[in-house]
């Protein structure tokens, strides 16, 4: 598997002025895996996907998709190369529709695939019926669904999703996980940051584990499944969906 | 109602000059969150441009096609300063605090306003009587110029464009998107820096068939009437609802109408002072400008 890397984080640093967010991480995500970084709020897990992404210069380091440095490179320009991210918060245009919301995803299409547009409405027939509406008006499971509907549209190869359970109902992390568990099936390899631990390691190959800024434990699912620290700090007294 | 239908047709021709100007700074603020105080200097600018253009090529080209080639010219030549504004006085401004991006527009409309002062000198310049041929229509007392006539279907026309551009295309939607969230639109794989440029070419060419207008409808144009004529728009923008497009047109008409009966039916001397009288009741009650309601989004 080790030689089949579609993303290769080295030893990166990320800070907001003086402030440290990540020290000296490294981690890598194989094609066709779901990989996990878990973590409390700000162990620097936002930080770190928004660098992937390219909103946030790293300080030093590398991060190289298909042996292509993404440091220097621009977001619009890495989400052509076939990333794409559901960022923390959602973050759809509230005052644009579902479909506008979902078209942007395909922003760096020349042209729209119906096909990719079908399925995520197969996806999440909540967005069909809401197609129309503006995005602003969805409930804040719906809006996640569009979060993750509309990072599909680029047809990425690599998807971020960035706590896409927090602050949902349990019902609905559900659906959410389980949506995320047939993208990974149909063949997107997914990159999953989440404090709902439980959740995450139920449907990731291997998980990361970051603490302030740095990789404290790292495995197979499993493996953190069954580690006793894991146990205690993040499965433990956590409710979980 | 002679008088008034005529201050109607007066008004609109004058409002759609604000709008058209005013849709420069909506468009701007909508995408950075910034007032670009110099947009009323370029609007000043293309004015002066246009008046060059109109000298050179007068009597070498038929009416029709000197007014074609001077409004295209004047475009192309503002939009181009359009460009370097936005290069020079708020990119490199654009992670700083808001205030020094705001002093930074203070700063551009002073240079433009004294570099036209510069190159053309400090009095009034005149454009030639009749560029476009002085025939009135008169429908039943009502007098409409052909000038009037060509401010309101080119106003409309270039409206009419501007919202279909906005809201049916990728490069619109896409603009809309900024406006929103900038974060979120780069990660939709938008260029947003070259978004941000989009919209200085379109705010500054449609600033520039606004001062062209001025020029060709009122004659007289000074080297400071970029703060007049931009203030008005300004105020038209807030009143329609400031980074809302329809807002703009909306306001910018509605300004014009109240202008041209204010002066109609009671001074002229009195328009600058009731405007704000206006502006401040429509803030009173409706602080995001008539259009500038937006839905509430769900975090």
């Amino acid at each position: 598997m080790s030689s089949d890397k579609l993303l290769v984080v080295e030893d990166l640093f990320v800070s907001y002025g003086s402030i440290e967010a990540v020290k000296g991480i490294s981690f890598s995500v194989n094609r066709g895996e779901l990989v996990t970084i878990l973590g409390a709020n700000g162990a620097g897990k936002t930080t770190t996907m928004r660098t992937i992404s390219g909103l946030i210069k790293a300080k030093s380091g590398s991060i190289r998709y298909k042996n292509i440095e993404l440091t220097s490179m621009p977001a619009h320009k890495i989400v052509a190369l076939g990333i794409s991210q559901a960022p923390e918060g959602r973050r759809v245009f509230g005052t644009l529709t579902v479909e506008e919301n979902l078209f942007l995803g395909a922003y760096t299409k020349e042209k729209l695939n119906k096909k990719v547009l079908s399925w995520i409405y197969e996806l999440f027939p909540r967005l069909k019926e809401r197609k129309n509406q503006l995005a602003g008006t969805l409930s804040g499971g719906e809006q996640q669904m569009l979060a993750i509907g509309r990072a599909l549209m680029s047809e990425p190869e690599l998807l971020l999703l960035d706590e896409p359970s927090l602050g949902l109902a349990p019902v609905l992390v559900k659906t959410i996980f389980d949506t995320i568990k047939q993208i990974k099936e149909e063949g997107t390899t997914i990159l999953l940051v989440e404090q709902n631990a439980k959740a995450a390691l139920k449907l990731a190959d291997r998980g990361y584990v970051l603490e302030v800024g740095k990789i404290v434990m790292e495995g197979t699912s499993k493996e953190l499944i069954s580690s006793p620290k894991i146990q205690e700090a993040y499965l433990g007294k956590k409710k979980a969906g | 109602m002679e008088i008034f239908l005529q201050q109607l047709v007066n008004g609109l021709t004058i409002g759609s000059i604000y709008a058209l100007v005013a849709l420069g700074y909506t468009m701007v603020y909508g995408v950075l969150k910034l007032i670009n105080f110099a947009h009323g200097d370029l609007v000043a600018l293309s004015a002066y441009i246009g008046l060059v253009i109109l000298m050179q090529l007068a009597g070498v080209l038929s009416p029709a096609l000197l007014i074609l080639i001077t409004f295209i010219s004047t475009m192309v030549i503002t939009a181009i300063g359009g460009i370097v504004l936005e290069r020079a006085a708020y990119r490199p401004l654009r992670r700083a605090p808001r205030l020094s991006a705001v002093v930074s527009a203070l700063g551009a409309s002073m240079v433009i306003e004294n570099g036209i002062m510069l190159i053309w000198g400090p009095m009034p310049k005149i454009y030639p009587a009749s560029v476009v041929p002085n025939i009135n229509f008169d429908l039943h007392g009502v007098y409409i110029s052909l000038m009037q006539i060509l401010v309101l279907v080119i106003s409309l026309v270039l409206m009419v464009a501007l919202y279909l551009f906005v809201n049916r295309t990728k490069l619109g939607t896409a603009m809309r998107a900024c406006a929103i969230d900038q974060d979120a639109a780069r990660l939709m794989g938008i260029d947003v820096d070259k978004v941000i440029v989009t919209t200085f070419v379109i705010g500054s060419a449609l600033g520039a068939v606004g001062g062209l207008f001025i020029g060709m409808y009122y004659r007289g144009i000074t080297f400071n009437m970029g703060w007049i004529y931009g203030l008005n728009a300004f105020v038209a923008a807030i009143i329609g609802g400031i980074g809302n497009i329809p807002g703009a047109m909306l306001g910018g008409m509605l300004l014009g109408i109240f202008n041209a009966f204010i002066s109609g039916y009671i001074s002229s001397s009195w328009s600058m002072a009731l405007t704000y009288v206006l502006l401040i009741i429509i803030m009173i009650f409706r602080p995001t400008g008539i259009l500038g309601e937006r839905v509430a989004e769900k975090v």
